[in-house]
C-alpha cells in the first residue's frame, strides 16, 4: 500500500473545494472526496458507453475496436449514438473524469498546503485531449474532427490528418513539440542518471549527496542547475512538450488549411535573401 | 474555496472564448471522404474557397453555327485538322480559340494577317498540333476527362502560355562536389510544394516513365528494392499533384496504407490515368514540337515546354470545377475520321449540337 507501517499518517481534514465535511473521508489508501465520487461516476459510465459501442462494433479484437467520431455532416449537433453519439457521450465522460482528477488532485494540495503545481501540470494534458476533441472540431465547425477511439484507428487518423497537411513535420509547432519532447527524455535521464549514480557509490564509498551531483555536472559542462532547478526545467520542458503539442494541431485547420511546407515561404521571403 | 472555483471558471472561459473568437475570424469549410474518424478529409478557407470558384468561371459558349454550307476544306486553304467543319463551325471555333488563347495579341498572334493560310509562324504550326492534341484527350482518354473533356481554355485561360508549364531542370551544379550529390534535393522545391524533396520531380515520371510506387505492401521485407531516394522522388511528384488540385493526401490515399486500391478513394484510379496521360501528351505532342518552338520559349536545356497536372487543374479539383464547355465545342470532341463511303467525296456535315439544350446528356463531371 502507498502507507508504509513507520510512515506517520498525515490526513487533515477540510480544504474542500465542494460538498464541504460530506464526501471528505478516505476509503483505504485513497481520498474521495466530491471530485473523487465524479471521477468514479464519469469513468464507469464513460467505459460503459466504450464497451456499448464496442459491442455494436465488428469486432472485440482489442486492437481494431473503433468507436468513430459522427460524419462531418452533423456539424456540432448531437449525432445519432450508433453513428457517433456514443463518441460524444464517451468524450463527455472522459473530459468529465479527467477534469475531477484534476481538482481531486488540487484538493488534496490544498489539505496539505502544499502549491497547484500538479493539478496545473495534469491540466496541460487534458488541454492536450480537450484541444484534440472540442476545440479544434468546435473550430472546424463539426465533431467529425475528433480523432476516433480505438487502438489502430486512432493511429490511422494521425496518419490521415498529417496527410491533411502534406508534410506534418514541417508544422512549426510540431517542430517545437518534438524538440520539448526529445528535451525532457534528455533532461530527465540526465537527471535520473545523476541521482542514481550518487546513490549507488563504488564498494566502499559512501552515499553521495546534492554537493557531487552539482559538482559533477560544473566539471562536465560548467554548471548544475541544481536540485530543485532541475525539477523546474523538468516540468518546464515537459509542460511545454504538452502544450505544443496541442498548438500544432490547434492551428492545423483553422488556421493553416495548405500543406505545412508552403508556411515557410515567408522564410523565403524575407528580404534578405529575396 | 469559492475563490478557487471563480478564478478556474474564469481563467477557462477566457481561453474558450478566445479559440471561439479566433476560430470566427477565419471561417473554414470541410469535406469528408472516407469513413467516419479516419481523416480523410479536406479543410480549406471559405475565402480561398470563394477565390477559387471567381477564378474558374468558364467562358460563355459563342452561338452556335450553321453545319451546312461550304467545307472549311475548300473555302479555305491549308486547312489540315478541321477541314470537315462548315465554314460558320470553323470561323466560330477560330475566334473561340481566339478569345480563350489570345484575346490580347488576337489572330496576328498565330496568323499572317496578310496570309492566313501561311505556316510561318511557328504559333500556328503548334496550335494546330494542340488542337489536335485536345481531340486526341476527349476522345482517348475518357478514363480521366470523362465527358466533361477539354477545351484550349481548360490550360489557357485567356493566355498565349497556360499558367503552369514546366521544363526539365539542368544538372545541379554540386553534383560533383566534394560531399557528393544531393540529388537535387535540400533547396525549396516550387514544383513539390515548397518542401526540401527533389526540385525537379517530373521529369522522371511525367516525361519518363519510372516505376512511382515504392510501398512495400507487407510488414516484412518483401523484396522491395525501392530506396529512400526514389521514395522522396515519388513524393515530389505527389506534392506537385497535391498542390496542383488544391486536396491533400487524402484525397486519393488512405495513408494508413497508401499503396492499397482496396482503401483508396476512387479518385485515385483517376489520377493514376491522367499520369498515364500527361506522359502520353508530353512524348507524343510537346517534346516533338521542341524544334518549331523558338529557343525563347524552351527551358534552359533546350527542351520543349511541357504539361503537369496544374496545366489543366490550376488549383481546381477538377479544371474549372467541372465546367462543361466541351459540349458547347463538339469540333473539339474526337479527331475527324472520314469513313470509307465519304472519304472521296467532300465529307459531309458532322452531326453538331446546334442547340446546346438539344445535346445528349453527358456524365456527371
Amino acid at each position: 500500500m502507498s502507507l508504509l507501517s513507520f510512515e506517520r499518517r498525515y490526513r487533515v481534514r477540510g480544504g474542500t473545494l465542494v460538498g464541504g465535511d460530506l464526501f471528505d473521508f478516505w476509503v483505504g489508501p485513497f481520498y474521495v472526496g466530491f471530485f473523487g465520487v465524479t471521477t468514479i461516476f464519469f469513468s464507469l459510465i464513460g467505459t460503459a458507453l466504450i464497451l456499448w459501442a464496442a459491442a455494436h462494433g465488428p469486432t472485440w479484437n482489442i486492437w481494431q475496436i473503433n468507436i468513430e467520431p459522427p460524419p462531418l455532416q452533423y456539424g456540432l449537433t448531437f449525432a445519432p449514438l450508433m453513428e457517433g453519439g456514443l463518441w460524444q457521450l464517451i468524450t463527455i465522460c472522459a473530459i468529465g473524469a479527467f477534469v475531477s482528477w484534476a481538482l481531486r488532485q488540487a484538493e488534496i494540495g490544498r489539505k496539505l498546503g502544499m502549491g497547484y503545481h500538479i493539478p496545473v501540470a495534469y491540466s496541460v494534458a487534458i488541454f492536450a485531449y480537450i484541444s484534440l476533441v472540442v476545440i479544434r472540431p468546435v473550430m472546424l465547425g463539426a465533431w467529425g474532427h475528433g480523432f476516433p477511439y480505438g487502438i489502430f484507428s486512432h493511429l490511422d487518423w494521425v496518419s490521415n490528418v498529417g496527410y491533411q497537411y502534406l508534410h506534418f513535420h514541417y508544422n512549426p509547432a510540431h517542430m517545437i513539440a518534438v524538440s520539448f519532447f526529445f528535451t525532457t527524455t534528455l533532461a530527465l535521464s540526465l537527471h535520473g542518471s545523476l541521482i542514481l549514480s550518487a546513490v549507488n557509490p563504488q564498494k566502499g564509498e559512501s552515499v553521495k549527496g546534492a554537493e557531487h551531483e552539482d559538482t559533477f555536472f560544473r566539471d562536465h559542462i560548467g554548471y548544475s542547475i541544481g536540485a530543485l532547478g532541475i525539477h523546474r526545467l523538468g516540468l518546464f520542458l515537459a509542460l511545454s512538450a504538452a502544450f505544443w503539442s496541442a498548438i500544432c494541431i490547434i492551428i492545423s485547420g483553422p488556421f493553416w488549411t495548405r500543406g505545412w511546407p508552403e508556411w515557410w515561404t515567408w522564410w523565403l521571403s524575407l528580404p534578405v535573401w529575396n | 474555496m469559492s475563490g478557487f472555483i471563480a478564478k478556474l471558471v474564469t481563467v477557462v472561459t477566457l481561453i474558450l472564448t478566445g479559440f471561439a473568437v479566433l476560430g470566427a475570424s477565419m471561417s473554414t469549410e470541410s469535406a469528408q471522404l472516407g469513413y467516419s474518424g479516419t481523416g480523410m478529409q479536406q479543410v480549406a478557407f471559405k475565402e480561398d474557397l470563394e477565390a477559387l470558384v471567381a477564378a474558374s468561371q468558364a467562358p460563355p459558349a459563342f452561338p452556335p453555327a450553321a453545319s451546312d454550307g461550304p467545307r472549311s476544306s475548300t473555302a479555305y486553304q491549308n486547312v489540315k485538322v478541321l477541314g470537315h467543319l462548315s465554314t460558320g463551325e470553323f470561323t466560330r471555333l477560330m475566334t473561340a480559340i481566339t478569345t480563350w488563347v489570345s484575346p490580347v495579341e488576337g489572330c496576328a498572334y498565330c496568323h499572317n494577317t496578310e496570309n492566313l493560310a501561311s505556316d510561318e509562324l511557328y504559333t500556328k504550326v503548334v496550335s494546330r498540333r494542340m488542337i489536335e492534341m485536345t481531340m486526341a484527350i476527349n476522345a482517348n482518354f475518357k478514363s480521366h476527362v470523362k465527358e466533361t473533356g477539354v477545351t484550349c481554355y481548360t490550360c489557357h485561360r485567356g493566355q498565349p502560355v497556360p499558367n503552369q508549364i514546366w521544363f526539365t531542370a539542368p544538372e545541379s551544379p554540386y553534383a560533383a562536389r566534394l560531399v557528393g550529390d544531393n540529388a537535387e534535393q535540400n533547396q525549396p522545391a516550387a514544383l513539390a510544394g515548397m518542401t526540401s524533396l527533389p526540385v525537379d520531380p517530373l521529369t522522371p515520371y511525367l516525361a519518363g516513365s519510372e516505376q512511382i510506387r515504392v510501398i512495400s505492401t507487407g510488414a516484412l521485407p518483401d523484396g522491395n528494392r525501392a530506396s529512400i531516394k526514389q521514395t522522396e522522388w515519388t513524393y515530389g511528384l505527389m506534392m506537385h499533384m497535391s498542390t496542383s488540385l488544391g486536396v491533400n493526401c487524402t484525397y486519393c490515399h488512405n495513408t494508413r496504407s497508401m499503396a492499397e486500391w482496396e482503401q483508396s478513394p476512387p479518385a485515385r484510379a483517376v489520377a493514376f490515368h491522367g499520369i498515364r496521360m500527361v506522359r502520353h501528351l508530353n512524348n507524343e505532342y510537346l517534346t516533338p514540337l521542341t524544334s518549331v518552338f523558338p529557343p525563347a520559349r524552351r527551358g534552359a536545356l533546350g527542351d520543349a515546354p511541357k504539361i503537369n497536372c496544374g496545366t489543366c487543374h490550376n488549383g481546381a479539383f477538377k479544371p474549372l470545377l467541372g465546367a462543361q464547355m466541351l459540349k458547347d465545342y463538339k469540333e473539339l470532341a474526337a479527331p475527324y475520321v472520314p469513313t470509307a463511303t465519304t472519304a472521296a467525296a467532300p465529307p459531309p456535315a458532322e452531326p453538331a449540337p446546334v442547340d446546346p439544350a438539344a445535346a445528349p446528356a453527358l456524365g456527371t463531371p
